[in-house]
Formats: structure tokens, sequence, C-alpha cells
């Protein structure tokens, strides 16, 4: 027990959790935009999927990791956009219009993962790169914070920014203004000439594009192949973690690095003999106290205030 | 028959030609011959009496989660924890084929209700988070499955598991438990007979008692519902449970009549198949039979297309997403309907 919380306290466990929060955060964010603009992503598992696959093929053809990451973005974005094609043109319910794409993640990939590797397991047989480790200078020699913060992934570093940028982007800008308001009030926004559609659109490129990174940090930067169905759930962690981040990105900030404390607990306790299938719960029932608690407290509220 | 159901029929059948179209230009694209594949896919079922077989099996656990994610759609609940819910069905069952000693037939009834309970447990879980915190069914069943998986699995490696097989089995069910062979020499049994009966339950409960008409009013609009006296919260709690009950039963079903140990890894992924079924069915019961049997085709057809070609059986998904995004597309040929309901309005003015 001891040892648990010297290992806990440590600074590489510190560290561990902002690795495995990563993909989470990515996602987290991504659900933020899109439930903000009005139209609830459940496609984000299924983006992350494809995204992760996107990435490792395309960097293994070309040889470049970045080319990679950006060819997992425009994967993810297109995925946002056949949401919103499905949803807001033909009039597909959101949910449904997920589970389709998610379905079609998980065994599309699996698909194409024979095609292009021969393999329906991982892609091992793919030279695919990964996104490099930065070291960030001054910060990676400062005692403690140096040791968490100062040698991370890329991506790491790339999703502490998304927060930064996607709460610019949705509280600071004339756009995120527009997003909010189509979300809140469709009818008001049409009726004051914001193109709903438009912005509900962009809103789930955006969303995709995020959860892309998410992905593309699965295969490129947690571990180094694509094997399938290897987001496991991640992509409805993520819209936990937006439920209980208040659909602020500071607060799925938060809320992700609790969904990263509770993965990278099991990940730890793994070598203490207590049965693996119990600490991989964790996530998913603190998710479910979290989910409960959260609605419990806002349904009091709303009640109070009537 | 009305225009809205032929056009519902119609669009449905276009829906499916289209993804079969989809399918089988994404087969060109992979296959060094793609002609032959795709013949395989299209009649693999119909090549030899054990594949015909393997395809009705196939339909049974299809229509358990069918039926159990209609009910939940019926009532507007976007429950979809019918995966986890027939997993841990599964497990459950299993136990009790394992440690029970009842004489047969009671023994397989016990191992069916056991199933049945645990999966009403897990629709209770979400159902009641919703109906008393309001909290989203949807995020809450989709955890819940993880939770299923995790706790079954754990429950057959550490408590179940038969240490004399070199992979990870459940020690076998006892015969006494089984669910009978009904044709030689396949897998054919009786679990046809309670899929079934699960189907016409289903019906006479969802449009044959007045808690069947209070379900479809929720689930077509839930203020109408409330502001007219239903009481919605336990509407949606029971549905939640019955439909637990039905993925879980299947689950059990499938131990019994199938596997008679368990020996799953992961989710089979019955559950999101179901809703594919579901949907299809347009959440009526009397049709989910027939719908289940349409993907059961489908996904033994990809079956034998991958064991005869260099196509994989994966395939089959993207046909399966493409019907989903277009029969539930409301403006999917919506402009055909308005030109059928136009014709209609004519003629109806010239003959009268």
């Amino acid at each position: 027990m001891q040892s648990l919380l010297r290992a806990i306290l440590s600074p590489s466990f510190a560290a561990s959790i902002l690795r495995v929060t990563t993909p989470i955060l990515f996602a987290g964010l991504g659900a933020v935009v899109a439930d903000l603009s009005g139209v609830v992503n459940i496609a984000l598992e299924g983006t992350m999927l494809f995204s992760a696959f996107t990435g490792v093929v395309v960097s293994a053809f070309t040889g470049s990791a970045w080319i990679g990451l950006l060819a997992g973005i425009a994967i993810g974005a297109l995925i946002g956009l056949i949401l919103g094609y499905s949803h807001l043109k033909l009039g597909t319910n959101p949910v449904l219009a997920g589970i389709a794409l998610n379905l079609l993640a998980s065994e599309g990939t699996v698909f194409l993962l024979y095609v292009v590797a021969g393999d329906k397991g991982v892609s091992s047989s793919l030279a695919s790169k990964v996104i490099p480790e930065w070291k960030i200078p001054i910060i990676k020699d400062i005692p403690v914070i140096g040791a968490i913060l100062g040698k991370q992934n890329a991506l790491t570093y790339m999703s502490l920014i998304a927060v930064v940028v996607v709460y610019l982007l949705l509280y600071k800008t004339s756009f995120g203004l527009r997003l909010r308001a189509v979300g809140e009030n469709p009818d008001a926004a049409d009726s004051v000439g914001i193109s709903v559609h438009k912005v509900q659109f962009v809103a789930l490129a955006i969303s995709g594009a995020l959860a892309g990174m998410g992905g593309v940090h699965l295969s490129m930067g947690y571990v180094s192949w694509f094997s399938r169905n290897m987001t496991s759930g991640r992509g409805f962690i993520a819209m936990a973690a937006e439920t209980l981040g208040y659909r602020h990105p500071v607060g799925v900030f938060l809320a992700s690095l609790l969904f990263g404390f509770a993965d990278a607990l099991s990940n730890y306790m793994q070598s203490l003999r207590v049965p693996g299938e119990f600490i991989q719960m964790i996530p998913y029932v603190l998710t479910l106290v979290a989910l409960t608690v959260y609605s419990g407290r806002q349904s009091r509220s709303r009640r109070s205030s009537k | 028959m009305s225009i809205d159901k032929k056009f519902e029929l119609l669009r449905t059948a276009a829906a499916i030609a289209v993804a079969l179209f989809i399918g089988f230009v994404v087969t060109c694209i992979v296959s060094k011959s793609p002609f032959e594949a795709f013949s395989y896919f299209l009649r693999g079922p119909f090549t030899t009496t054990r594949r015909f077989a393997a395809f009705l099996e196939a339909a049974i656990p299809l229509m358990f989660t069918g039926l159990s994610l209609s009910l939940v759609f019926a009532a507007g609940q976007f429950n979809l924890g019918a995966d986890g819910q027939f997993f841990i069905g599964a497990v459950a069952a299993t136990a009790a084929g394992i440690y029970l000693n009842l004489p047969p037939v009671i023994h397989t009834l016990v191992c069916l209700l056991v199933g049945m309970a645990a999966g009403a447990i897990g629709g209770f879980i979400p159902g009641l988070l919703k109906a008393k915190w309001n909290a989203s069914e949807l995020v809450a069943s989709l955890m819940l499955n993880y939770v299923f998986l995790k706790l079954g699995m754990y429950l057959i490696t550490y408590h179940m598991r038969d240490q004399s097989v070199g992979a990870l089995v459940s020690l076998p069910l006892k015969k006494t438990c089984w669910l009978p062979q009904l044709v030689p020499n396949t897998r054919i049994h009786a679990g046809v007979f309670v899929a079934l009966a699960a189907t016409l339950f289903c019906y006479y409960y969802l449009y044959r008692t007045s808690r069947g008409y209070e379900i479809r009013m929720t689930g077509q609009n839930i203020d109408f519902a409330r502001y007219s006296g239903i009481p919605v919260l336990s509407v949606i709690l029971s549905v939640q449970v019955l439909a637990g009950a039905v993925a879980g039963l299947g689950g059990a079903v499938e131990m019994l009549g199938i596997y008679r140990r368990f020996q799953w890894l992961a989710s089979p992924g019955y559950g999101f198949d179901g809703v594919i079924v579901s949907i299809l069915a347009k959440n009526k019961p009397t049709l989910v039979p027939v719908t289940a049997l349409f993907l059961a085709y489908l996904r033994v057809g990809a079956d034998v297309m991958a064991m005869y070609s260099d196509v994989s059986a994966e395939m089959v998904a993207i046909i399966q997403a493409v019907i989903i995004l277009l029969v539930t597309a409301e403006a999917f040929l919506s402009s055909y309907r308005h030109r059928m309901l136009l014709k209609e309005v004519r003629q109806s003015a010239i003959t009268s």
C-alpha cells in the first residue's frame, strides 16, 4: 500500500496521467464544440479510430509523422462533416448516425487494415512513424515540474494548448458567440441572420478534427502501431468528461485529468495482483457516478431556480 | 396499403439497394476477382446446408437484441446497453448452468431466468439514473457496457475458468440446461421458440396493453404524454428493465443453445447489430424476425465471401452503416414521397 502511495505521488506517475489524458482531452474538447453548437457527437469514438488508423497508414507511406498527423486531422474533420451532412441535410437522428459511423469505424478499419497491411489485428507490418517527444527548455530543469511537464509527446502539449484555443474560440470570438447562440436557440439565431447549418457544419468539422488528434495520439504517440478497436471506449469517456466538465473547456480538462488518473492508476495497479478487470472498470464506474452526481445537481438547481 | 407504409417499404428497399451497390464498388476496388467475391457474398448462405443453418442460427441473438432496442426506441429512449446486457446475461446463465444441480427443463428455465434477471439489472441502472436524476441514459448505458464486459470477464477468468483447457473458456455447462438441438448436424436449437415467444410477447406488450400505449405515447411526444397524465418516469424505468431482460435472455439462449461453455473474450457486438435490426423493423416487434434474418444473411454471406475470396468479412460493416444512415434519413427520397402524395390526391379528386 505504501509503495502504491509513493508511486502515485511520484512525478513520473503524474507524467503518465498527462500521457493517458491526452486522447480523452482532445475528444472531450471535440464533444464540447459539437454539443455547444447543438449537435450531440457520439461518433467521437469512431472518429478517433479512423484517425488513429489513417495516421499510421499515411505516416508509413509518406515516411513523415507530421503528414500522418495532418491526414488524421483531415479524416477526423471529414467524419464530422459526414455526420453533419446526414443529420443536417438528410435528417438522420445524430445518435443513430453516430452509431452507424462507429460501426463503420470499428469494422471498417479492420477491413482496411487487412487491405493495407494483410493483418486483421495490428499494423506492425507497416513502418509507421511516431510523433516525437518534445523537451521544453527551462521547464525541464525545474525539479518535480520538469519531470512532469518537461518531456512529453508533442501531442500532449498540443492538447493543453487546445484547451486554451478552444476556450478562446468559443468565448472570445464572434464565431464562438454565433456557435453558442445556435446551440442555445437555433430559431433565435436564425432570426438574426446566422446560418445555423453552416455554423453547425464548421463546429462538427472542428469537433472531428480534435477527436482525430486524440486518435493519432493513440496510435502514434501512446503506442507506435494501430490495433483493432484500440480506442476501447475513450470516445464515450470523452462524452462523459464533457458532461462532467460542465461543457466548458477548462472543466473538460479537469474531468479528463480525473479519467486519466483512473486510467493511469489501473495501469499501475495491474502489477499489484489486483484483478486487472476490476481496475479497468474504474474509469467507467467513475463516469457513471460522476454523471449521476452532475445530473442530480443540475436537476436540483433547475428545480430551485423555478 | 397506405401511402406512408408503401413509401417506407420502398425507401427501405432503396436504402438496401444503395448500400449493396456501395458494397459492390468497395469489393471492386479491393478485390482481384470482384464478381466472384460478391456473388459468394450474395448467395453465401445458400451454398451449403451447413451455411444455411449458420444463417438461421445467427438470426437468433439478433432477434433478441433487436427486440430489446425496439422497446427502448419505441419509448424514445437512447439506451444502448443491449450489448452489455446480452453479455452479462450470457455470463449469468453460464454460472447457473455450471453450478446448479437441477432436473432437465427446470434447469434450462432457471438459467434463462437468471440471464433475464442479469440483463434486467443492466437496464434498471441507466433507467433509474434517468428517471431519478435525469442522467443521460445514452452515456450511462455506454459506460455500463464496458463495466459489464470487464465484470463478466473477471467472473469467467477468476471463478468459472476451466483450468484443464489452454484457452480462456469457462467450465462446460451441465447437459441438463442445454437447449435441445432441433435439426441434426446443425446448431439450430430450441432457442428459436424462445425468440419467437419473446417476439409475440413484445408485440402484445407494446400494442395490446395500456402500458404499451403509454410507452409509445412517451416515445412520440414525452411532453404530451406527461400532460395527459402518463407516469413517464415509471414508463421510462419499466421499459428499460424489460428491454434489459430481453437482451439478457438472448445472451442466455446463446449460451445454452450454441456455445455450452463461455468462450468470448470480447463483446460479440450483437447489441449494436440490434440497432440495425430495430431500425429496419421500424421498432415493430413483429418485423424484427424478418430484419434479423436479413442481417444474419448479410453476415453469413460476408463470412462465406471471406472464405473464398480476397475480401475480408468486415466489408459488411460498410453496407450496414449505409443502411442505417439512409433508412433513418428523413430526407432520403422525400421528394419522391411528395410526388406519390400529389398523385394520390389528384386521383382521389378525379374519382370523387
